[in-house]
């Protein structure tokens, strides 16, 4: 039994990730004897290139891409923005038409709104009760002028996980650029861009072992994009700037990691996943889960308790040395809980009671073991605080906006 | 996620006066479950001071560390006193809110004042009858 308060349980690999040792050493002679500029032609300039082509070959491994293919970029939301400007302002261009979805990362939601003023238009397709897109939806949605499908791979709150392959098949029947986000799912399952007819993909080193700001964009070949960062044409001109070559060394040596043990991490994490979907509900009353229960990353774990506001619960779980994360709009300062549950069709109330559970490859059933143990005691110790029960339960909100 | 105050930590690890007056001599309801916060305060009142307050709250941190306070702050007070408690009293004797919670999460004093007017309107009516 895992003794509370002096232990610390991280179940919030969502957010970020600790950094392997593997990679910590492989990017240590970039920062001291390696710290050329990969652009120099001298000696320490070529040793820096060198390292920095390694690194794009193992992301590329990683994801069946060329090297070439592969764009270093400070990170998820700057794959993001290049795909989604790249792509759609291509050659000046001021009209056109992207299709989403509402459960998108806000790196994506709002690049399409910031396009609006550009005149470039963009459909929000909406998901299941269980956070599903329809891809039928999605061929429907296409118009003459769209000039790029986005729909990420899964979902970095309840970790659903969409019909890529099947929407990137619709996209290249048409011409469409397909790119997707797939910050989430790199490291909890396979991506291949081949296999999933994907032109351009988005992905962050820390969400699977890497260091922060560094990340990059899968970009298939002949895929007309242009730069969104202007400068001395680094990356085959897409992204100019100095290359971070030890943190793209170690984004390079998570790929290869992630890849190595994608399978055995992979079955660890849902087993132990799978024993908390099943038993939270059990063992706390008036709790649910939030998305689809097999359609998801292995690693994710998403539940919603009545009476009760998440950040509450986030905090005492962290009393007792659990790292967890909500969807609350009080977590984030705004006024709105999480887009995604409520495209869920959850009601503002039972969106703003969720929890958010993400595994990593060292978690342990021992740690499971104890969530579970200290989960009902923290939520009953909460509901005794709330004036909402079975008994009383919330009514509808008497007031209008929330905005005080 | 807000960064809170050790003062608010400690009053929402262990609120003060947590629970429900069986016959309250007055009520204040504020909040919306929509918003993430709702608060309902119960008063005593005799000879004119707040001899006991309980409160029950649905919200995040900021939301019960507030409510805890406000029941410290106004115990004991005359009905005048307890009036004049403002968002801003409780936020400072929290030793500071986050900015985002100022509004979302402050609204201890306004369940206080309208507890107060419940108060003030059952005296009314039972002087009236």
């Amino acid at each position: 039994m895992i003794s509370s308060q002096r232990r610390r349980v991280y179940f919030d690999h969502s957010a970020t990730t600790g950094v392997l040792p593997e990679v910590v050493e492989a990017m240590e002679p970039y920062f001291t004897e390696r710290f050329g500029n990969a652009s120099s032609i001298h000696s320490q300039g070529r040793d820096a290139r060198a390292g920095l082509e390694d690194a794009r070959k193992e992301v590329a491994d990683l994801l069946n891409a060329d090297p070439q293919e592969i764009v270093f970029t400070s990170g998820g939301t700057e794959s993001d923005n290049l795909a989604v400007k790249g792509v759609a302002t291509y050659k000046g261009k001021s009209k056109g038409h992207i299709i989403t979805t509402v459960i998108e990362h806000h790196a994506i939601l709002e690049t399409c709104e910031f396009l609006k003023r550009y005149g470039i238009e963009t459909t929000y397709l909406p998901v299941s009760h269980d956070g599903l897109l329809d891809p039928g939806a999605v061929e429907r949605a296409i118009r003459n002028d769209t000039v790029l499908i986005t729909v990420m791979t899964a979902n970095n709150e309840i970790g659903t996980i969409q019909p890529i392959r099947e929407i990137g098949a619709i996209a290249r029947s048409r011409g469409i650029p397909f790119h997707t986000d797939a910050v989430q799912a790199i490291g909890k399952m396979q991506v291949d861009v081949k296999a999933d007819n994907i032109d351009l993909l988005s992905l962050s080193a820390h969400k699977f072992h890497g260091p922060k700001g560094v990340g990059a964009l899968y970009v298939r070949r002949g895929t007309k994009i242009e730069p969104i960062i202007h400068g001395g044409g680094q990356e085959r001109g897409l992204r100019s700037s100095t290359q971070n070559v030890a943190g793209a060394v170690g984004l390079g040596r998570a790929a290869t990691m992630a890849k190595r043990d994608l399978g055995q991490a992979t079955e660890r994490m849902r087993a132990i996943r799978d024993q908390l979907l099943m038993k939270v509900p059990e063992t706390v009353p008036n709790s649910y889960v939030n998305g689809h229960l097999t359609r998801r990353l292995v690693n994710n774990a998403h539940f919603r308790f009545d009476f009760i506001e998440g950040e509450s619960l986030v905090l005492q779980l962290d009393f007792k040395g659990i790292a967890t994360s909500t969807g609350s709009a009080c977590s984030t300062g705004s006024l709105e809980p999480s887009h995604v549950l409520l495209a869920l069709g959850l009601t503002h109330e039972q969106a703003h009671g969720s929890l958010r559970v993400t595994l990593g490859r060292e978690n342990t059933q021992e740690e499971a073991d104890y969530l579970l143990e200290v989960l009902p005691e923290v939520v009953s110790k909460l509901r005794a605080i709330s004036p909402f029960s079975a008994e009383r339960p919330m009514g509808p909100g008497e007031g209008g906006g929330c905005v005080q | 996620m807000a960064v809170y105050s050790e003062k608010v930590m400690d009053h929402f690890a262990n609120p003060r006066n947590v629970g429900e007056i069986t016959d309250p001599d007055g009520i204040g309801k504020v909040g919306n479950p929509q918003c993430g916060d709702v608060m309902w305060l119960y008063i005593k009142v005799k000879d004119n001071i707040l001899t006991d307050i309980k409160f029950k709250t649905f919200g995040c941190g900021a939301a019960i560390a507030t409510s805890s306070m406000i029941t410290e702050l106004a115990k004991g007070k005359t009905i005048e006193e307890a009036k004049v408690i403002s968002r801003q009293d409780v936020a400072n004797a929290l030793e500071g809110l986050p900015p985002q919670k100022m509004h979302c999460s402050n609204l201890a004093a306004d369940a206080l004042r309208e507890a107060i007017k419940d108060y003030e309107a059952r005296q009314a009516a039972r002087a009236g009858a």
